[in-house]
């Protein structure tokens, strides 16, 4: 059976203007025009080619020492540098990609468009988060490659405090990384606070920018503890203060504490922004307005708030009371409760809609299956004595792999190909496109299905060498890793082909209703020729593009 | 019904199930995944279904567009949500009451204290018999283990057992469980604790009434195995002192982490050691002499081999002088043996080796005549006879949960230690 192609719109008969506006790419030309822009769809375009810089920097780590995983004993390399690349790979994966990549790229670009606004409250602060996470990353690199840090991206004390390598640079990039977060998020909850368009009510506010606000609140709240505490386990390392030490009467396990309770909520961080791409994504590929918008903004909230009260279960074999390992666990069944809100809600959106399938919906089939396998098994790693066998096993490496690249790498791709008109104005090769995606999920599942099987077997994680009974499993995920990468690449070289050689995609090539479409493609330097007005709510699938057109900009 | 959770036991590739709990738990992980797998699969499939169903066709008006949005059926909403959280109320129930169950030993248990260490696991056991790595514990007899570390944290797993518990310096944690059968099963460290991380494994010897009576009284002959230089050697023929150098280090566990082959593992060789050049951490080449050997047990943190890390505790108090000297003839003994080149680091054979026996449990330890003979595999197949008394952690806890690890008292009932 062969589904519709999807006729793209040539001409916008609407558009009265005499002479449009030049697009933000060409306002203004020049290296520096670049460094110093204010222009937050500018500044989106540099973090997107400097998370990507750190995602193909990460995925080479993985890739290194999934190979050396492939015999029982050495494969290419020894036990020491084995234990650094899975730390460099946590590092750079969590702080230098994940965190920021839906946020600083998407967010950033989009979300001032989404709401009407010119440009974020604070450009400058803008900027700034940029270049101190370049700085912060050159720092981070810079001890990760010249110190040789071993200790995990968990940086678990007294091992952290103790290790031969270096560590205080690492923690302190990691610190400077923070700034930049919480650079952003305050910018974001401004933008959203002040800047909505005339007509935006919350109630009208496009899921996408939600949550956004929700991963903003964490953003602000829970990194400053994160900066502190790994700020003193660096100070520890240099100056043997034993803060954490029990040798000098310090705790070990208060580190797990102040390091969950901000890493915990920090998933949320990376899984909220895709949770929000989804949302704007099944809309505009169905047709149709989302089953119910309330549910999928509050459950946007009511994660993000969740998220903190539920960092204990990390700790179920640390020596918790068994009080606290009750209350941590069913705390922590209501995200999956709030998750699969939205899980059914955007199933339920397809429901009478009209749907066009596309790379970014085929994406979003791919997110839903990884993203219910991966919070489900969530829910079981949540359930005590379940979690008594799993933890520090492959289990839970495959089960936080499920959600976030099964869910947040998946839907930072469904981005990049939903979005990528209206950045660059020019369309993909759709049918790379819907190669690579189906590539990406086959990767994964290849990659990260025998990790659950390994986890069930005993296998513990961080393991340079292993029982050769398990050896099958781990050649199947390591071939399923280069698969993986393999698509990722050709996924990304397909964007960066049609950059130059794509068609024009035309102001609103899926014939959304979400206002980001109602404005060029790409987006003139300050987003609107005029002010919109709106008239009515970002996902008004009843109105035709030419009335939604006049309902936002109403003359 | 048994051959059916067999069946899907291996399917999910779980180990055997060794202990009391790991049944029960076990159903628990079956209608987890069940549900796990339902969901994911039910989901994705309806919304593909939808997908087919409404997918945007050429000759289709506008109609249903034009007709808006159907209203949400809130009372479906409801019935869903409320039915999936009573769904995961059950899953915390039951795993709740299950952790509970893993938490709490029962009143009448055989307590062996384990401590961890950069790479190994120690147990001592309430007569003040020591072995390293090999946990010997009797079948159908409660077992309660008393964790803790000596340097950074470990965690103590037992997959057949369905069991772990993290093993925190400074902290005493407890762990129990009730082996079903006679058997061998894995330990692993399951905390990642530095370099050889993937090397910090152990064994547990579920041993049968009959053997473990047994072994316990070997055991007590074995503690009178003659490292003192005043007694006589059990072997006349082997009498040499480097033959007693061999004994002393498998005793003490020193080939844990000194090969005799010439490959560097966790510390340096000891082929080819003797009266070679050693590079130092931070100061000028050393010949490796006699008094360099002898202040390496004494204080090894004194002169770091470049390329090592400072994990070696001081076995001042634990060597007499006659097994230093012993120790020292047996490396001198190895001075030919082609060492000191850098090879990749690699296990040497038969050091913490993944394979376990598969014909039930390891033979108990040799009688003390045999004692004396060469063991071509002196780290895993350690026998019971290891005494080891290789400095134990003072890690300073409130002196009041601080047990004598050197010679624990049996805990009463009830009581904490």
């Amino acid at each position: 059976m062969t589904l519709p192609a999807f006729k793209q719109p040539t001409a916008e008969a609407y558009d009265q203007a005499a002479e449009p506006m030049p697009s933000y790419l060409l306002a203004q030309t020049g290296f520096s025009s670049w460094l110093n822009t204010r222009d937050h769809k500018r500044i989106g375009v540099m973090f997107y080619v400097a998370v990507l810089v750190s995602l193909m920097l990460g995925g080479v780590f993985a890739l290194l020492f999934r190979l050396e995983l492939l015999t029982p004993s050495r494969t290419i390399m020894d036990a020491v540098t084995y234990n650094r690349l899975f730390t460099w790979h946590g590092i750079v994966m969590v702080w230098l990609f994940l965190i920021p990549s839906i946020p600083n790229i998407f967010g950033n670009f989009i979300l001032p468009i989404q709401i009407g606004a010119r440009d974020l409250a604070f450009p400058k602060l803008n900027l700034a988060s940029f270049y101190v996470y370049l700085l912060g990353a050159a720092i981070v690199l810079t001890g990760l490659m010249l110190g040789g840090t071993d200790t995990g991206w968990t940086f678990y004390t007294p091992y952290s405090e103790s290790t031969p390598t270096t560590l205080f640079p690492v923690v302190f990039g990691v610190f400077v990384l923070g700034i930049s977060s919480i650079f952003t998020g305050l910018n974001f909850i401004a933008t959203v606070h002040m800047l909505r368009a005339q007509g935006l009510h919350w109630n009208r506010l496009p899921l996408f920018v939600w949550s956004i606000y929700a991963t903003s609140i964490i953003l602000v709240l829970a990194t400053p503890v994160l900066g502190l505490s790994v700020i003193l386990v660096g100070i520890d390392h240099v100056f043997h203060l034993g803060l954490f030490d029990p040798n000098v009467g310090g705790d070990p396990v208060l580190f797990q504490h102040l390091f969950w309770f901000y890493s915990h909520p920090a998933v949320y961080i990376m899984i909220l922004p895709a949770m929000g791409v989804i949302s704007e994504i099944v809309p505009s590929f169905a047709h149709r307005s989302p089953a119910s918008y309330n549910a999928i903004a509050l459950s946007s909230l009511g994660i993000a708030f969740i998220g903190f009260l539920t960092w204990g279960h990390h700790m179920f074999v640390a020596g918790i009371s068994t009080l606290d390992a009750g209350i941590f666990g069913i705390l922590s069944m209501f995200v999956a409760i709030f998750s699969a809100v939205k899980v059914f809600t955007w199933t339920a959106t397809l429901y009478q809609g009209e749907i066009v399938f596309s790379t970014p919906l085929l994406y979003f089939f791919g997110f839903l299956f990884l993203f219910i396998f991966g919070g489900m098994t969530g829910v079981a790693v949540a359930t005590q004595s379940l979690d008594v066998h799993w933890h520090d096993t492959y289990f839970v490496v495959a089960h936080f792999h499920f959600v976030m690249v099964g869910g947040s790498v998946t839907s930072f791709l469904a981005a990049a190909h939903y979005w990528f008109p209206k950045m660059f104005g020019r369309m993909y090769s759709e049918r790379v496109g819907l190669l690579s995606a189906t590539a990406v999920f086959i990767g994964f599942v290849l990659t990260f299905l025998p990790q659950f099987l390994l986890g069930n077997a005993g296998m513990p994680r961080r393991y340079y060498s292993y029982p050769p009974e398990y050896q099958w499993l781990h050649v199947l995920a390591t071939g399923g890793a280069f698969l993986l990468g393999g698509s990722v690449i050709l996924a990304l070289g397909n964007l960066l082909v049609s950059l130059r050689y794509g068609p024009p995609a035309g102001r609103n090539p899926w014939d959304s209703r979400s206002f980001e479409w109602l404005t060029e493609s790409p987006p003139p330097a300050h987003n609107f020729e005029q002010p919109p007005q709106l008239d009515r709510g970002a996902y008004d699938y009843q109105l035709t593009d030419e009335e939604a057109y006049v309902r936002t900009f109403p003359r | 019904m048994n051959y059916l959770a067999e069946l899907v036991r291996l399917a999910l590739f779980l180990p055997p199930q060794g202990s009391s709990l790991a049944r029960e738990i076990d159903w628990l992980h079956f209608v987890v995944i069940t549900c796990t797998l339902l969901g994911a699969f039910g989901i994705a499939a309806s919304g593909g279904i939808l997908c087919l169903r409404y997918r945007k066709r050429v000759d289709r008006d506008q109609t249903i567009r034009r007709r808006g949005v159907p209203a949400p059926l809130l009372w479906a909403e409801l019935t869903v949500v409320l039915g999936l959280f009573g769904l995961f109320v059950a899953f915390w129930v039951v795993g709740y009451w299950q952790y509970v169950k893993i938490a709490t030993p029962p009143a009448d248990t055989y307590d062996v204290y384990v401590s961890g260490k950069q790479w190994m696991w120690k147990f001592a056991y309430p007569d003040g018999r020591h072995t390293t790595d090999t946990l010997y514990v009797p079948v159908n007899k409660p077992v309660r283990l008393i964790l803790t570390s000596r340097d950074v944290i470990h965690s103590f797993f037992l997959p057949d057992f369905r069991v772990k518990h993290d093993v925190v310096p400074g902290r005493y944690t407890t762990l129990w469980f009730t082996a079903e059968r006679p058997g061998t099963h894995r330990i692993f460290c399951a905390e990642y604790c530095g370099t050889w991380h993937s090397r910090m494994l152990g064994q547990v010897e579920v041993l049968s009434d009959v053997e473990f009576q047994r072994w316990l009284s070997e055991g007590e002959h074995e503690r009178d195995f003659p490292l003192d230089p005043d007694m006589p050697l059990a072997n006349a023929a082997d009498s040499s002192l480097s033959t007693r150098g061999e004994q002393v280090a498998a005793a003490h566990g020193c080939l844990r982490c000194h090969t005799v082959d010439g490959s560097p593992y966790i510390g340096p060789t000891w082929a080819g050691l003797y009266q070679s050049r050693v590079p130092l951490e931070g100061a000028a080449p050393i010949d490796a002499d006699v008094a360099y050997l002898t202040e390496s047990m004494m204080d090894p943190l004194a002169k770091i081999r470049r390329g090592f890390a400072a994990v070696m505790p001081s076995y001042i108090g634990y060597l007499g002088p006659g097994d230093v000297g012993a120790l020292v003839e047996y490396i001198k003994s190895l001075q030919h043996i082609a060492g000191g080149v850098r090879l990749a680091p690699a296990m040497p054979a038969g050091a913490a080796s993944y394979v376990l026996p598969d014909t039930g449990p390891t033979p108990i330890a040799p009688p003390a005549g045999e004692s004396g003979q060469p063991r071509e595999q002196p780290k895993r197949t350690l026998p019971a006879d290891a005494r080891d008394q290789a400095p134990l952690p003072q890690p300073a806890p409130a002196a009041t949960e601080q047990p004598q690890l050197q010679r624990p008292v049996p805990l009463q009932d009830g009581k904490q230690p």
